[in-house]
C-alpha cells in the first residue's frame, strides 16, 4: 500500500465538514505553525523539495522566497483553482471532498508568505464547488481558524473565493491576476514578475490547489521526512486524475516511485484496459503535454522502465518523452483515432486562445480547420507538413505558455503517429468508417516483457 | 553604443528598443502593434529577429525586438532565415482572415498592412478555409467602422482608451474573434477619435467624411499646411482633388501635436467645400455676374479714398493679411476684429510672455511636465490637443517613477502598465465647471474665476512667502493652496495652464505668479495661455485696439470699415456690432463664407481659406508657422485677402501699374515696420527654395490619372491650376523624385511606406525630432537672468450679487471654432445651446433642467441645465454653437424665466 498524505482520509465519513475533518486530526498543521517563524515555515517547504503542481513543476519554497517584502505594501496569496486542462481533475476532488485541507493549508502558507488577504480563484464551470468552500470558510471562522488574531498570535487571514468566467487562459497566473482584478484576462508580459507586483500591485504568490494541500502533511511531518518520500527531485506524493480507456478513472495518490505500467494495469490505480483492447497511446500529463504511444509511454527509448515522477516522465526530451504536467493521464486504446483526438485538443485550444498575440490566435484556429479536414476526409498531404510548419512557429513565439500548450500535443501527434495522419490523407473515405488502430507496432505489453 | 544589425555596426541610444533601433538605422522591419507614442507590448510578434550571443553563435534566439532593449555590443540579425520566415508566417496568420478588400477598402494606397505584407514577402496563401467574419457598428459621423478587415494589433483600444482616456471602445469576445469595438453602436463619444483612422495600421477605422468624397492618396494634392480651429496650432497635411478638399491628416511636429489631432481639426475642414462660399466679387445691387474685377477695382479705389477708412483685423486670418490690412489702413486706423476685454485679456498675456522671465510651454513642455496646474482654462474645449497633453503629462509622470522602480525602459508599455495600475502624475484641474479631464486630476477645483485666481495667488504665495498673502481666506482654499504647493515644489518641470475661458485678469496674472514663484528657486516652471483662435497671438503682438475702441473717437460716424475675415457678430454682442455697423457708410467685407458681417457688406470680396492659401500664424506659445497653398480654386476670384489688399493698396494710391507685394516681400516688411516679428520669415520656404532646380511636388509620383474619376467624359486629367510667380512646390506631379526634407515635405512617403507610418524615415529616430535643420520660430525670448515682476493685486473674493449673475462661455470642443461648425459631421454632433445655472440659482429662479430663460442684454430664450458643483452667482452660456449669441463674457447679466 502507498503512503498516502493528501487523500488518507479521503473516504471518512463528512469529511467534507469541519467536526470529522477536525475529529482525524486536521488542522493540526496550523497550530504547529503559528508558533513557527515564517521564515522557518519557507524553510521547511523549501526542504520538502515540493514542486508545483500545477503543471510547470517549479519548487514551491524557492517561488516563496522570492516574494518581495516592501515596507508597509501588503502581501498576498492565491490559490489557483483554475483547474481547466482537459483531463485534470485532482483539484477539484480536494476542494469538493477535502475543502478543509485546503483551508488549512492556505492558513499555513499565509502565515508563511505574510498574506492577510488570500484568494482562491476558482474555475468558473465548478459552479457547484465555491459553496463548498465558503462553507468551510465559515466553519474555521467559527471555530477560530480564520479572521481576526488567530489562535492568539496576533496573525489575522481572512479566505475569499473569487468565481472565474470560464476561461482556461486565466488558469495562466498573470491572466489570473487580472481576471481577479475585475479585468480582462489576458496573459501579463513579465517583468515585472507577481513575486514583485501582483495583484494590485502587491507581492503576489499563485499556486496551485495540490500544492497549498501538500504543505498540511510538510508542516505535520517535517520537510525532511517529505523529501523521503518520492525518488530524486520527485518528492512527495502526487495526484493523478486518470481517464479514458481504464477501467478504474479516478483521482489516485502516487508516490512517484510507481512505474507507468503498474499505474495503468494494477488493480491499485487503473486497473487496465477494459475489454481486453490494447494500449494505444498516453496523454500523462494533462492535454498540453506530449501524446506517446504506447511502447515509448512504459520504456523510455533507452530501453528503461518509465515511472511516475517528474524525471522519468519527461526523459528523451520532447523527441522520446513527455511532462508530468498537471497529472491529468489520458489514456486511449487502440481504438481511438489519434487524428480526432488532437482536433479535439486543438479546438479547446482555439477556444481558449485570449486573442492578445498573433501566433496563439491565428495559429490555433488554423490548426483546428486543418485537423477538422484531415480527419473529415478532405486533408492533402501538404496539409500535415502545413500543421507541422504553424505549430513549429507558434511554438516559444507567444506571450504566455498557451501557444506552447497549443503547439505540442499537435507536435508529438504527428511526430509519433504521422503514419496516421497520411492514412486518413490518403484513405478518406475508410477513415470515415474505421480507425487506424495500433498499427505499426504490437500490443506494448509485449513490448515490455521482450 | 554600438549595435551590430546583420553583422553591420550601428550607432544605437541608450533606453531604445531593439525596433526603435532598426528603424533610426532606416532598416525596414515590420510591426503593428508598437507605435511610438503608444509604446511595445508585445502582442502582434511581427517584428522578431534574432539575437546572438556572440559573433560564434550562429543559432541564435528568435526575440520580439520591440520587447529587447538596446544593449552595447547586441548582435542581431534582421535579414536571418528564420526571423525572416517567421515574419513572413506572421503576416501570414493575419492574412487568414483579412478579407483582402484592398480595391474597395479606403486605406488602400496608404495602408500600413500593405505595406508590411509586401515587406515581409508573403505571396502565397496556404489557408484555404472560410474567414472569419463581423458585424460592423455605426460609430457615428466620423469614424466608419469594418471590422473583417481587422488583424488584432490592439492599437485601437490602447490609443483610444489608454492614450487618449475614452471609455466607450475596447475589445470584446477571445480566442480568433476578438472584436473592437463599443458594446452597441453609438457616436465615439472621444473629441479625440479621428486619431483612430491613422492609428490603425489597416482600414477597420477610417475618416468617414473622406468617403463622402472619397480619393485615394496617390491622387491628392496635398501641401503642409497648419490647422486653423484653435490657438495650439497642429500640423496637418490637408489633401485635395478636383477643387475639393478631400481630407486633412496629422503631420507630424514633435514640439507641437506629436502624432494625433483632434476631431475639430481633422474634421473641420469641410467648410472648405461649403455651399456657402463666397466665390464672386459682390457689389450691392449689383448682379454678382456684372462685377469684374476692373469694376470692383474701380469701386473700391472710390471708396479706400474715403476720409474715415478703418480696417477690422482678424484672429483668424494670416499674419499677412492682417499686416496688409494694416498698411492699406494705416497703423492709427487699424483695429482687431474682437472685444475689448478680449484685447486687454491678449495684451496681459503679451505684455507677460514677452518679459521673458518664463518659458513658453509647447505642447511637447506639458506632455513631458511632472506636475500640471490648469488654473481657470476650460483647456478640454477650448484647445483640445493642450488636453491631451496634460493627460499624456499625467500618465507619463505616472509611467515614469513606476519605470524607475524597477529600472524599466519608457517604452515597455505593457509592464509599465501594470505597474502604474491607477497611479497619476500630479494635475490640479482648477476650473469654473469643470472638464473631463478632473477625472486624471489630483486636486480638482470648480470655483468662479476671482476664487480660482485667488487659490493662484494662494499658492504663488506658499511657493515664496514674499508674496503677499490672502486676505479672508477660508481654510479649505488655503489647504488646497498648501497642497499644489507641495507638488510644485517636488516637481522639477510643472507646467501652468491658463488662458482666457476664465474672462479675467486675475486669473492670468495668478498663473504668471505661481509659475514666476517657482523660477526663484532651482527649477524650470513654464506657462502656457490658451487664446481663442488660431492667430490670436499674432494679431495681439500687432497691438491694435479692439474694434470696440472705434467708438472712443468722437467722430466715428460715416466710415468706411474693411473688415478682414471676420465675423463681427462672433467677437461682439449683437447691440455693439450693429451699432458699429449704424456708423459705417461702407462696410467691404473680404471673407471666404457668407455670414453675419458680409449681410453687412456693400462690397464682399472672395477670400481664399487655408486651403487655398499661404500664410503664417503665431500660435498660443507664440511659434509662427507657416501653410502653404493646396490647390487653387476653380473660382478664379478667390484669392489670398493680402492679395486682394495689395491690389487694394495700388488702387488706393492710384498706382495703376503697379505691382503687389510677394509673401515674403510682405513679411520682410512687417519685420521691419513690426520688430516684434523679427525673424517670422523664417518659417516659410522660400518662394525660390528647390532642390537641384526642381520643385518639390504636390502629387506623389503615383498621381497618374489610373483612378481617373471623369473618364467618361475626356480620358485625360484635368491639368491642376498653376501658381502666378514663384512657389516652393508645384502642382503637378513634377518635380524633385526625392525625398525631400521634413519640413517641405507635401506628405509624407517613403519607398515601400506608403501610410503615414513613413514618417519615420523623416526622423532622426522614431518619434522623435525630424532629420535636418527644421527652423522654430519663436516669438518670445526665454530670457533667464531676468528677475519676474510679480503681480500683487489679489481680487476679493467673489461674492454673489443679488438679481444678477457673472456671466462666462461655456465652450464647446467640436464647435467653439467658427469655422468648424461649418463642417456638416460636426454640426450633427454638436449639443443643444444652454445656460448652465447653479442648483440654487436654479431654484431661486423657479427653473428646472429644459425651462427656458432669458438673458439681459440679450435675445435669445436659452434652455437651462442644473449644475450641481457651479458655485452661486455664476452663468454658463454656450458659446459658438449656432443659434447663441455673444454676451459681454464676464459682465453680470439678468436673467427672467421664459
Amino acid at each position: 500500500m502507498a503512503v498516502k498524505l493528501l487523500l488518507e482520509n479521503a473516504h471518512v465519513e463528512g469529511i467534507r465538514y469541519y467536526e470529522a475533518y477536525r475529529r482525524t486530526g486536521g488542522y493540526r498543521s496550523v497550530e504547529k505553525a503559528l508558533k513557527m517563524t515564517p521564515e522557518a515555515i519557507v524553510e521547511e517547504v523549501k526542504k520538502s523539495g515540493l514542486r508545483g503542481r500545477g503543471g510547470a513543476g517549479f519548487p514551491a519554497g524557492m517561488k516563496w522566497s522570492f516574494i518581495a517584502k516592501p515596507e508597509g505594501v501588503p502581501r498576498h496569496l492565491v490559490c489557483n483553482a483554475d483547474e481547466s486542462e482537459p483531463g485534470t481533475f485532482k483539484d477539484r476532488y480536494l476542494m469538493e471532498f477535502l475543502p478543509h485541507l485546503l483551508i488549512e493549508g492556505l492558513i499555513v502558507s499565509s502565515f508563511a508568505l505574510g498574506s492577510n488577504a488570500t484568494y482562491i480563484y476558482i474555475r468558473g464551470e465548478y459552479a457547484w464547488i465555491p459553496d463548498i468552500l465558503e462553507h468551510a470558510i465559515d466553519e474555521a471562522k467559527a471555530n477560530g481558524w480564520l479572521g481576526k488574531n488567530i489562535l492568539g498570535t496576533g496573525f489575522d487571514c481572512e479566505i475569499y473565493v473569487q468565481r472565474g468566467a470560464g476561461a482556461y487562459i486565466c488558469g495562466e497566473e498573470t491572466a489570473l491576476i487580472e481576471s481577479l482584478e475585475g479585468k480582462r484576462g489576458n496573459p501579463r508580459i513579465k517583468p515585472p514578475f507577481p513575486a514583485v507586483k501582483g495583484v494590485w500591485d502587491r507581492p503576489t504568490v499563485v499556486n496551485n490547489v495540490e500544492t497549498l494541500a501538500a504543505v498540511v502533511p510538510i508542516i505535520n511531518m517535517g520537510g525532511d521526512e517529505y523529501a523521503k518520500i518520492g525518488v530524486g527531485r520527485s518528492t512527495g506524493t502526487k495526484l493523478i486524475s486518470a481517464c479514458g480507456n481504464i477501467n478504474k478513472p479516478g483521482v489516485y495518490e502516487i508516490d512517484m516511485t510507481i512505474s507507468v505500467e503498474e499505474f495503468i494495469y494494477s488493480d491499485e490505480y487503473c486497473g487496465g484496459i477494459p475489454n481486453g483492447k490494447k494500449l494505444k497511446a498516453c496523454i500523462p500529463g494533462g492535454s498540453s503535454v506530449p501524446i506517446l504511444p504506447a511502447n515509448l509511454l512504459l520504456k523510455t527509448a533507452k530501453g528503461e522502465t518509465r515511472y511516475m515522477n517528474y524525471e522519468s516522465l519527461s526523459d528523451g526530451g520532447f523527441a522520446t518523452g513527455s511532462m508530468m504536467g498537471s497529472g491529468g493521464f489520458i489514456v486511449l486504446d487502440e481504438d481511438q483515432c489519434v487524428v480526432r483526438n488532437t482536433l479535439t485538443l486543438a479546438r479547446f485550444y482555439r477556444h481558449e486562445s485570449c486573442g492578445q498575440c498573433s501566433p496563439c490566435r491565428e495559429g490555433t484556429g488554423w490548426m483546428e480547420k486543418i485537423l477538422k479536414n484531415i480527419e473529415y476526409g478532405k486533408g492533402k498531404m501538404s496539409d500535415i507538413d502545413l500543421l507541422w510548419d504553424i505549430q513549429r512557429k507558434i511554438e516559444g513565439n507567444t506571450i504566455c505558455p498557451l501557444g506552447d500548450a497549443a503547439a505540442w500535443p499537435v507536435a508529438a501527434a504527428i511526430r509519433h503517429f504521422r503514419d496516421e495522419f497520411e492514412w486518413h490523407v490518403l484513405n478518406p473515405e475508410e477513415s470515415q468508417r474505421r480507425n487506424y488502430g495500433l498499427a505499426h507496432y504490437a500490443d506494448a505489453r509485449e513490448i515490455v516483457a521482450a | 553604443m554600438t549595435i551590430y544589425i546583420d553583422n553591420k555596426p550601428y550607432e544605437a541610444k541608450a533606453g531604445k528598443n531593439l525596433l526603435e533601433a532598426c528603424l533610426a538605422a532606416g532598416i525596414n522591419l515590420p510591426y503593428f502593434c508598437w507605435h511610438p507614442s503608444l509604446g511595445s507590448v508585445g502582442a502582434c510578434r511581427q517584428c522578431a529577429v534574432k539575437v546572438f550571443k556572440d559573433e560564434k553563435d550562429t543559432q541564435g534566439r528568435l526575440v520580439m525586438s520591440c520587447m529587447e532593449g538596446v544593449r552595447d555590443g547586441v548582435r542581431i540579425g534582421v535579414e536571418e532565415a528564420t526571423a525572416k520566415a517567421f515574419r513572413e508566417q506572421v503576416i501570414e496568420w493575419m492574412m487568414t482572415n483579412h478579407p483582402h478588400d484592398c480595391p474597395v477598402c479606403d486605406e488602400g494606397g496608404s495602408c500600413h498592412l500593405q505595406d508590411m505584407t509586401v515587406m515581409t514577402g508573403h505571396d502565397y496563401r496556404r489557408y484555404h478555409y472560410k474567414k472569419r467574419t463581423y458585424k460592423n457598428q455605426y460609430l457615428g459621423p466620423l469614424i466608419n467602422h469594418e471590422m473583417n478587415r481587422c488583424i488584432q494589433c490592439y492599437r485601437c483600444v490602447r490609443y483610444y482608451h489608454d492614450y487618449a482616456g475614452g471609455d466607450d471602445l475596447n475589445v470584446f469576445a477571445a480566442h480568433n474573434h476578438v472584436y473592437f469595438g463599443r458594446d452597441k453602436d453609438g457616436v465615439l463619444q472621444s473629441p479625440f477619435s479621428g486619431n483612430l483612422a491613422e492609428v490603425c495600421p489597416t482600414g477597420v477605422f477610417t475618416d468617414k467624411t473622406l468617403k463622402e468624397h472619397y480619393t485615394r492618396k496617390w491622387d491628392l494634392t496635398m501641401a503642409p499646411s497648419v490647422c486653423t480651429h484653435c490657438s495650439v496650432g497642429c500640423n496637418i497635411t490637408a489633401g485635395e482633388r478636383y477643387g475639393k478638399l478631400r481630407c486633412v491628416v496629422n503631420r507630424y511636429n514633435e514640439e507641437v501635436n506629436g502624432y494625433f489631432l483632434c476631431d475639430r481639426g481633422r474634421f473641420g475642414y469641410e467648410f472648405v467645400n461649403s455651399e456657402n462660399r463666397v466665390t464672386q466679387p459682390l457689389i450691392r445691387g449689383r448682379m454678382s455676374e456684372a462685377v469684374s474685377e476692373e469694376e470692383l477695382m474701380h469701386e473700391l479705389s472710390v471708396l479706400l479714398s474715403q476720409q474715415k477708412l478703418v480696417g477690422i483685423g482678424s484672429a483668424r486670418a494670416s499674419l499677412e493679411s492682417n499686416f496688409a490690412l494694416r498698411q492699406l489702413v494705416g497703423a492709427g486706423n487699424f483695429y482687431a476684429g474682437i472685444s475689448e476685454t478680449e484685447a486687454y485679456l491678449t495684451r496681459l498675456i503679451v505684455q507677460v510672455m514677452q518679459e521673458g522671465t518664463l518659458h513658453s510651454a509647447s505642447l511637447k513642455d506639458i506632455e513631458q511636465a511632472d506636475a500640471v496646474i490648469v488654473l481657470g482654462e476650460d483647456v478640454w474645449n477650448t484647445a483640445p490637443m493642450m488636453a491631451l497633453a496634460v493627460r499624456q503629462a499625467a500618465m507619463k509622470t505616472a509611467a515614469n517613477n513606476a519605470a524607475a522602480q524597477l529600472s524599466l525602459p519608457a517604452w515597455h508599455d505593457a509592464a509599465i502598465k501594470e505597474l502604474v495600475q491607477t497611479d497619476k502624475g500630479f494635475l490640479a484641474n482648477i476650473t469654473v465647471a469643470g472638464s473631463p479631464i478632473d477625472n486624471i486630476a489630483q486636486v480638482t477645483v470648480h470655483a468662479v474665476p476671482d476664487d480660482i485666481a485667488r487659490l493662484g495667488f494662494a499658492v504663488a504665495h506658499e511657493l515664496s512667502n514674499t508674496l503677499p498673502a490672502l486676505a479672508n481666506a477660508d481654510e479649505k482654499l488655503l489647504q488646497t493652496a498648501r497642497q499644489i504647493a507641495a507638488a510644485l515644489q517636488q516637481s522639477k518641470h510643472p507646467v501652468i495652464v491658463s488662458g482666457l475661458s476664465c474672462v479675467n485678469s486675475a486669473v492670468i496674472r495668478a498663473a504668471f505668479d505661481i509659475a514666476a514663484a517657482l523660477n526663484n528657486t532651482h527649477w524650470k516652471a513654464s506657462v502656457a495661455y490658451v487664446l481663442p483662435e488660431c492667430n490670436s497671438m499674432g494679431l495681439a503682438l500687432m497691438q491694435a485696439p479692439s474694434a470696440e475702441r472705434i467708438f472712443d473717437s468722437s467722430n466715428a460716424n460715416d466710415m468706411t470699415a474693411l473688415i478682414l475675415e471676420n465675423d463681427l457678430y462672433r467677437y461682439l454682442p449683437q447691440a455693439t456690432a450693429d451699432a458699429f455697423f449704424s456708423r459705417c457708410s461702407n462696410v467691404i467685407a473680404l471673407d471666404s463664407i457668407h455670414n453675419n458681417t458680409t449681410e453687412k457688406a456693400q462690397v464682399l470680396i472672395p477670400a481664399a481659406t487655408f486651403a487655398e492659401a499661404d500664410g503664417s500664424m503665431v500660435n498660443y506659445e507664440g511659434r509662427t508657422q507657416h501653410y502653404y497653398k493646396v490647390f487653387i480654386p476653380k473660382e478664379g476670384h478667390i484669392k489670398e485677402s493680402f492679395h486682394w489688399l495689395n491690389s487694394m493698396r495700388i488702387a488706393k494710391n492710384n498706382r495703376s501699374n503697379g505691382h503687389g507685394l510677394s509673401l515674403d516681400e510682405l513679411l520682410h516688411e512687417a519685420e521691419i515696420e513690426m520688430p516684434v516679428f523679427e525673424g517670422v520669415h523664417d518659417a516659410m520656404l522660400s518662394p525660390h527654395y528647390s532642390i537641384h532646380g526642381e520643385h518639390i511636388p504636390r502629387e506623389p509620383h503615383r498621381y497618374s490619372g489610373r483612378t481617373a474619376m471623369y473618364a467618361n467624359l475626356n480620358v485625360s486629367e484635368q491639368k491642376p491650376l498653376q501658381e502666378e510667380g514663384e512657389s516652393a512646390f508645384g502642382f503637378t506631379m513634377e518635380g524633385f523624385k526625392g525625398q525631400p526634407p521634413a519640413d517641405a515635405a507635401p506628405f509624407f512617403w517613403s519607398p515601400g511606406w506608403n501610410s503615414g507610418q513613413s514618417v519615420t524615415k523623416y526622423q532622426q529616430e522614431p518619434g522623435g525630432a525630424f532629420k535636418g535643420h527644421i527652423p522654430a520660430v519663436q516669438l518670445f525670448h526665454d530670457k533667464v537672468d531676468k528677475a519676474p515682476v510679480f503681480f500683487k493685486d489679489i481680487p476679493e473674493a467673489f461674492v454673489a450679487r443679488k438679481q444678477k449673475w457673472l456671466v462666462l462661455p461655456q465652450y464647446h470642443v467640436l464647435a467653439s471654432g467658427e469655422l468648424s461648425s461649418y463642417t456638416k459631421a460636426l454640426a450633427s454632433l454638436l449639443p443643444e445651446a444652454c445656460v448652465v445655472l447653479s442648483e440654487t440659482d436654479a431654484a431661486l429662479l423657479g427653473v428646472r433642467d429644459g425651462d427656458k430663460i432669458r438673458v439681459h442684454p440679450g435675445t435669445t430664450a436659452l434652455p437651462v441645465k442644473v449644475h450641481l458643483s457651479l458655485a452661486n452667482g455664476v452663468v454658463l452660456i454656450s458659446a459658438g454653437l449656432p443659434g447663441t449669441e455673444v454676451y459681454n463674457w464676464g459682465d453680470w447679466v439678468k436673467i427672467e424665466k421664459e
